[in-house]
């Protein structure tokens, strides 16, 4: 086992952590930093739940090492919200009953907010290949599609 | 496991010479941290290669584009110029894994871990890609992306050699490239049957050279020579585009699985070549008109 510091951003707050050099970043988010909103669900990249952005970019937090994060910033679930007013994704997953279990649900809203900062008006197919990497056994997808198509036609002002 | 990220390509030449364990190069971690998970491999040292500047860009110069071992399938999908020059290579890349693991997954790594079903690799030796391999005393030597898989998860790399880039040739005018794949759904799996055609077209429209790689349908990727020879001196016509699809059946020697027979992967190979000789076609077509 070798320990290592890292000194990374996440959600725009300098974090220092230290880490197995084998650990994931996802299990240094929730065993060490108790981000647990990430969830665990394939530890594969198979599923998405533990969806999280590096540089802004769309990852799967189980496919990289805690100490790849050093110099580099984080975005998890935790940082979508402001305070206590939720993302208009967020609002639009609770309005459009989105979501039944919750597991995959903060990757599914990471993901989203990725797609949206990138390209704000997807087409529904644009949508679910984007989100061909979140699984979700509960819903069937389309309410979660209907909510982010929502979520962007008012982030949009149309 | 020790764990480094060097910032140099010698650096990095010299942690793989001076280390007798088993060391295992990290660039987008899409296969290797799947496999360390499941104790597939244990690493005694595993080294990132993102630190290094020259890795993580995409150069065009007078020779085509050098693409770094570790720039992402997404990356490689936003630089618009390479997108145009190479369509074929960017849509094999973008096909695989999710949104997320287009974020982090290689070209290089797709090579490397020398899957037949690797669905970046039959465009890149359709279109006559070449690897710089970087040897233990930082030496350098080209080779064809096709010496590197030997068998599945094999690799002709030595101990010591890594892969610092991809080079795409300056391309022929009048040349169009694609690549299709069939999977049992619409994405997330891996290719049951992969084609990559590149074509390069006269002034008439007549094709001049092409080239006709399947994937997935035999220990590695296989070259159709009879669909070649059929396409030189043709303008793709429907009898011309029904001998490919005779001849790339042909060519294949697949394994039976559950998720695609002998029977329906050598079927499939036949159609996949007809639509992505069509595709390329079109394409250089339209770079003839540009």
């Amino acid at each position: 086992m070798t320990v290592v510091q890292v000194a990374t951003k996440i959600n725009g707050d300098e974090v220092e952590f230290i880490c197995d050099s084998s650990e994931t970043m996802l299990d240094v988010l929730r065993d060490r930093l108790h981000l647990t909103g990430s969830k665990e669900g394939c530890s594969s990249g198979d599923c998405g739940a533990c969806s999280i952005t590096l540089d802004g970019r769309l990852v799967c937090s189980c496919l990289m090492l805690g100490v790849e994060a050093e110099g580099h910033e984080i975005g998890t679930i935790e940082g979508v919200a402001d305070g206590a007013k939720l993302h208009i994704i967020q609002q639009k997953i609770l309005d459009h009953a989105a979501l039944q279990c919750g597991i995959c649900t903060p990757g599914i809203i990471v993901a989203a907010k990725a797609l949206l900062d990138k390209n704000p008006n997807p087409n529904e197919s644009e949508i679910r290949f984007w989100l061909a990497g979140n699984l979700c056994r509960c819903t069937g997808y389309d309410k979660i599609i209907r909510a982010i198509m929502d979520a962007a036609r008012e982030m949009r002002g149309d | 496991m020790r764990y480094e990220a060097p910032v140099t390509v010698n650096e990095l030449a010299n942690l793989l010479s001076s280390n007798d364990g088993i060391v295992k190069i990290l660039a987008g971690g899409t296969d290797i941290l799947v496999q360390m998970r499941s104790g597939a491999i244990e690493p005694d040292l595993l080294v990132d290669i993102k630190g290094i500047d020259a890795m993580n860009i995409i150069t065009k110069n007078k020779d085509g584009y050098q693409i770094g071992a570790s720039v992402s399938c997404a990356a490689l999908n936003e630089n618009v110029e390479l997108k145009q020059d190479y369509a074929g290579v960017c849509e094999g890349a973008g096909l695989i894994g999710s949104a997320q693991v287009q974020g982090r997954a290689t070209m290089v790594g797709n090579l490397c871990n020398a899957s037949p079903a690797a669905d970046s690799v039959p465009c890149l030796v359709a279109v006559g890609a070449t690897v710089t391999v970087v040897g233990n005393d930082g030496a350098t030597r080209q080779t064809a992306v096709e010496n590197i898989p030997q068998s599945p998860g094999l690799t002709s790399l030595g101990k010591h050699e890594f892969i610092s880039s991809i080079n795409l040739p300056k391309k022929p005018i009048n040349t169009g490239d694609a690549y299709l794949r069939f999977i049992p759904r619409s994405e997330m799996d891996i290719a049951v049957v992969g084609c990559a055609v590149c074509i390069t077209l006269d002034d008439e429209g007549v094709c001049t050279d092409a080239k006709l790689f399947l994937g997935a349908v035999a220990e590695k990727i296989i070259i159709v020579k009879d669909a070649v020879k059929a396409m030189v001196g043709t303008m793709l016509d429907d009898e011309v585009v029904d001998n490919l699809e005779k001849s790339a059946s042909k060519a294949c020697s697949p394994i039976n699985d559950k998720r695609g027979t002998i029977e329906f992967r050598t079927k499939v190979a036949g159609v996949l070549a007809k639509r992505a000789a069509i595709i390329a076609y079109k394409r250089a077509m339209n770079k003839m008109k540009q």
